[in-house]
């Protein structure tokens, strides 16, 4: 299997989105390797894991290929880089979502052409991606809604929409019954302009079974995470970000088939004593900003140090699944406001207060059966990294061992990190 | 007999303890092949088991370790050793500083570390020893005979070596720039201290720890004694050394 594993290229396809095709044609041989050293050298993974391989086998070819075709036949495909953009509208109206979220340093040298270089790394990439024209999934897709989470974000967006048509939400910062007015407004201007762009209104039923989808996508990877807590671990940590970066590009009813048979078949494994790490192995739980493919740098430090990873309490973890929408016998409107109050659950760091995340992460803890906390933030990302300060309070109360980090997707700091792990298990072994 | 080797970003220490007692130590600059260094100076003690740790720790347990711990574990076990009521330790490298709290039982209970900057790290005063012609060793004893109370904002080494050019141009004592640059490692380094908070005694372990001036200015800015170790270079190949007892 590992021998055969190969990120397809297809530069027909490339040129019909108008890539740079000759600098794009260098990439998939570089995430050949990497992900052959990332993902194929660990031992005993589950069998179901071949399909989400073979996602990443076909990120440049056979999944561009689809949303292409999807786009043929007139259906919308809209670039997103929050959880805070309501999906179940998109696929309401028979369209394709897809996180554009940037996480290679590739592209960051593109964007640095233009942007100031002190901002936020995934900001950056994503952005370089368009200008240098070395990302499919940007090239494909019919316009992209950005939000206002964050500063870097909501004035790159004013920059990438010379580049590619860019709708912003706007996020309310805070959680009173005036906010999440403003947020149900975004929300039905948000489908109006979905909309517009496939002539064809939304029905009460198109909306409801679209949330019936998601719901059951969210389900399966509840599902899955919660699974992924049985000590000794039957997945490993990374397998599990990747999932959750598929989650992000994958067709949702396939996507939930797939998780749900893997689930299955860890179940199995689990009643044959068969796991990924030996009993006793360190537990860890990542917290904080996300990480965007093909960012698996913390993951693959930790877990190549001898620890397990086994949550991620982040936008590519749980803060994307772990609410749901109870749709029972409700007309659009009210969907429409129970959609915008599962959103308003998010507990992203750009709200003021924000104590459930932080009540959230702990909680994560205690049911991940994990023994530390990693936070994890991109640099520049301000409102993470001042959280941390809170969620760093509420550990030391709790007696909780807890590793701040903060990184970029360069290379130059992997030692450091490296120390700053390791130190991190030996403290936790004691 | 144990034996700790430290392959650090600018040195390499090693630390040979017997009979609970630090018997011999070396530190020599670090080369392009660390590991081959490393094995030349333990060619002194055959068949010993070696415990490394600092950066190439990982280098030497692929040529000649038998185990290996982080830098943060191996100075909390030397600064332990040496002095036995040490809580918290402040360790100031060529390439990095951190700083460590240990619980009452000597294990450690959290740390912190520089982020990837140069400011206030062994390198950083090099440059700026160079950039005002001193020689490493006498950098600090020149800023000692300053009384100023010039200061320099920059964090970051490239551009607090600018600074340092302007203030010299503008002909400011070659000591009170000396001085300033000294402040402002104390500075960051008492940061990351209060940050983490000290708790009873503070050691102070590194290459940078010989450095006088830093330990000076440390205890006027703290308020406290901070304890410097004879050798405060070998703390983490002592730490090594310990860890296989």
């Amino acid at each position: 299997m590992s021998e055969a594993f190969q990120v397809k290229s297809d530069p027909e396809l490339w040129s019909k989105l108008g890539m740079d095709v000759e600098r794009f044609s260098n990439i998939p041989p570089v995430l050949t390797g990497v992900f052959s050293d990332v993902f194929l050298s660990q031992e005993n993974r589950p069998q179901g894991m071949a399909y989400f391989d073979n996602m990443v086998s076909n990120i440049f070819t056979g999944r561009i290929q689809e949303m292409y075709d999807a786009k043929q036949e007139g259906r919308p495909v809209v670039g997103t880089f929050c959880v805070y953009v309501p999906e179940e509208i998109i696929l309401a109206a028979d369209g394709v979502c897809v996180g554009l979220c940037g996480g290679s340093q590739g592209s960051i040298g593109d964007a640095e052409k233009i942007l100031p270089r002190n901002i936020c790394p995934m900001v950056k990439s994503a952005f370089g991606f368009k200008v240098g024209r070395i990302c499919p999934f940007f090239e494909v897709v019919d316009f992209v809604y950005g939000e206002t989470t964050c500063d870097a974000k909501k004035k790159t967006w004013e920059l990438l929409d010379q580049y590619v048509p860019t709708h912003v939400m706007e996020i309310p910062q805070m959680k009173r019954e005036r906010d999440k007015k403003l947020w149900v407004e975004e929300v039905k201007d948000f489908k109006v302009a979905i909309e517009e762009k496939t002539g064809k209104v939304i029905t009460e039923n198109e909306l409801k079974v679209s949330i019936e989808t998601m719901n059951a996508k969210r389900k399966a990877m509840q599902r899955l995470n919660g699974l992924r807590y049985h000590e000794p671990a039957p997945i490993s940590g990374r397998d599990m970000l990747l999932i959750q970066q598929i989650a992000f590009y994958d067709i949702p009813a396939r996507f939930t088939e797939k998780v749900n048979e893997l689930c299955d078949e860890i179940e199995v494994r689990i009643s044959k004593n068969s796991y990924v790490a030996p009993k006793g192995t360190t537990r860890l739980m990542v917290s904080g900003t996300p990480m965007a493919l093909p960012n698996w740098k913390l993951h693959n430090i930790v877990e190549k140090s001898g620890a397990v990873i086994v949550n991620e309490e982040s936008c590519i973890g749980t803060r994307y699944y772990k609410d749901t929408i109870e749709t029972d016998g409700a007309d659009m409107s009210q969907m429409l406001e129970k959609l915008t109050e599962r959103y308003m659950q998010i507990d992203c760091s750009c709200f003021t207060p924000n104590d459930e995340r932080i009540d959230q992460v702990i909680k994560e803890f205690r049911d991940s059966g994990a023994q530390g906390i990693i936070d994890y933030c991109l640099q520049f990302c301000h409102t993470y990294n001042i959280e941390a300060v809170k969620l760093r309070q509420a550990c030391e109360k709790e007696g909780i061992p807890f590793l701040a980090i903060e990184s970029d997707y360069s290379p130059e700091d992997v030692g450091q990190l490296q120390t700053r792990i390791e130190a991190f298990i030996e403290q936790i072994q004691g | 007999m144990t034996i700790g080797i430290d392959l650090g970003s600018r040195t390499i220490k090693l630390a040979v303890m017997n009979n609970g007692q630090l018997e011999d130590w070396q530190v020599v600059e670090s080369s392009f092949k660390p590991h081959l260094q490393s094995q030349e100076l333990l060619k002194a003690y055959p068949g010993k088991s070696i415990i490394a740790t600092g950066y190439g720790r990982h280098l030497a347990k692929k040529h000649f370790a038998q185990g290996i711990i982080t830098e943060i574990k191996a100075h909390a076990l030397g600064a332990r050793h040496l002095f036995p009521g040490c809580r918290t330790i402040l360790d100031v490298g060529g390439q990095d500083s951190k700083v460590i709290s240990l619980d009452t039982k000597g294990k450690v209970s959290n740390f912190q570390m520089n982020d990837k900057c140069a400011a206030g790290t062994g390198k950083f005063l090099e440059m700026m020893a160079g950039s005002l012609g001193y020689e490493l060793d006498q950098f600090g004893e020149a800023a000692m005979r300053s009384s100023g109370t010039l200061s320099i904002g920059n964090m970051c080494a490239v551009f607090a070596e600018s600074e340092v050019v302007s203030l010299r141009n503008d002909g400011h004592l070659p000591e009170d720039i000396a001085r300033a640059v000294h402040m402002s490692v104390v500075d960051r380094v008492a940061a990351m201290l209060e940050r983490i908070g000290i708790t009873d005694e503070l050691v102070f372990s590194g290459g940078v720890a010989n450095n006088g001036c830093i330990a000076h200015l440390l205890e006027k800015k703290l308020g406290r004694p901070v304890l410097v170790p004879k050798v405060p270079d070998v703390v983490g190949a002592l730490g090594a050394a310990l860890h296989q007892l």
